[in-house]
């Protein structure tokens, strides 16, 4: 079961700087291609979609395939140009979707 | 022609073998002409150039259930000219698609990490595609020391 998505945003940033957000969610990645005991396929069952918005506007996202590590890592940067929030979203194959939101202050 | 319990049995184990076997061959990894329509699909008509996209992989990865890898593109990332979305494949896993990131200007740099699962030595390639469609490659060898894909 995926729970508890861990996001890295700094608190303060000038206007202009350029922040790394980290991300971690822990989600087991079925890939499709594991076999049980009796050599039947474990069915796949993996995060396909990670998004992150700032005040309403999507930044970066991601199509994920079975090929990504359990516990999906993800790190990139933005923009910051004002305080605000950031929404991180991750969408699971089953439908569920995990959301964690962090708040910036830009001065 | 009359088909007896011994014939029945003979021709479903057969069949079950060949199940077995015909999809493990298929699966084995992702041929060269999935990775060529996978990325001619990427690039939607466009040459793909070298250049400007540094991927960083390990040169050894000793767990390939989780390689870290780095990708970065040179561009001024501003609204007329930005990196869209760069993909990465891996020629030597069961399905050559492992990730597709998505920038906006707003990523300021394109740049982006994660760890993915590589079956075995095999190489990893990152395209990225820019806002006036030109498309750029990068591909890296990495070599895997334990598969990562169970089973």
């Amino acid at each position: 079961m995926a729970s508890k998505p861990r996001v890295k945003v700094p608190k303060k940033a000038k206007a202009g700087d350029i922040i790394t957000i980290k991300t971690l969610i822990s989600h087991k990645m079925e890939s499709g291609q594991r076999k049980n005991k009796k050599g039947e396929k474990i069915p796949r069952k993996i995060i396909n979609r990670f998004a992150a918005t700032f005040n309403g506007t999507e930044v970066f996202s991601a199509d994920i395939d079975p090929a990504v590590s359990a516990n999906p890592y993800l790190e990139f940067r933005v923009k910051v140009n004002e305080s605000g929030t950031f929404k991180f979203l991750w969408v699971d194959d089953d439908g569920s979707e995990y959301t964690t939101e962090k708040k910036i202050t830009v001065g | 022609m009359k088909i007896t319990r011994r014939k029945a049995m003979a021709l479903g184990t057969a069949g079950a073998l060949f199940a077995v076997f015909g999809s493990r061959i298929n699966r084995a990894h992702a041929s060269a002409e999935e990775i060529d329509a996978a990325l001619k699909a990427f690039a939607e008509g466009a040459e793909i150039g070298e250049g400007q996209v540094s991927l960083t992989t390990p040169e050894i990865a000793e767990n390939g259930n989780t390689v870290p890898i780095s990708v970065e593109v040179d561009s001024p990332m501003t609204e007329d000219n930005h990196v869209k979305s760069v993909m990465v494949l891996a020629d030597g896993n069961p399905n050559p698609e492992v990730i597709t990131f998505n920038f906006t200007a707003a990523s300021g740099v394109a740049t982006a990490k994660t760890r993915i699962r590589l079956a075995k030595t095999q190489n990893v390639i990152a395209v990225a595609k820019m806002s006036d469609g030109s498309v750029h490659m990068a591909k890296n060898q990495v070599k895997v020391t334990i598969g990562g894909c169970g089973g």
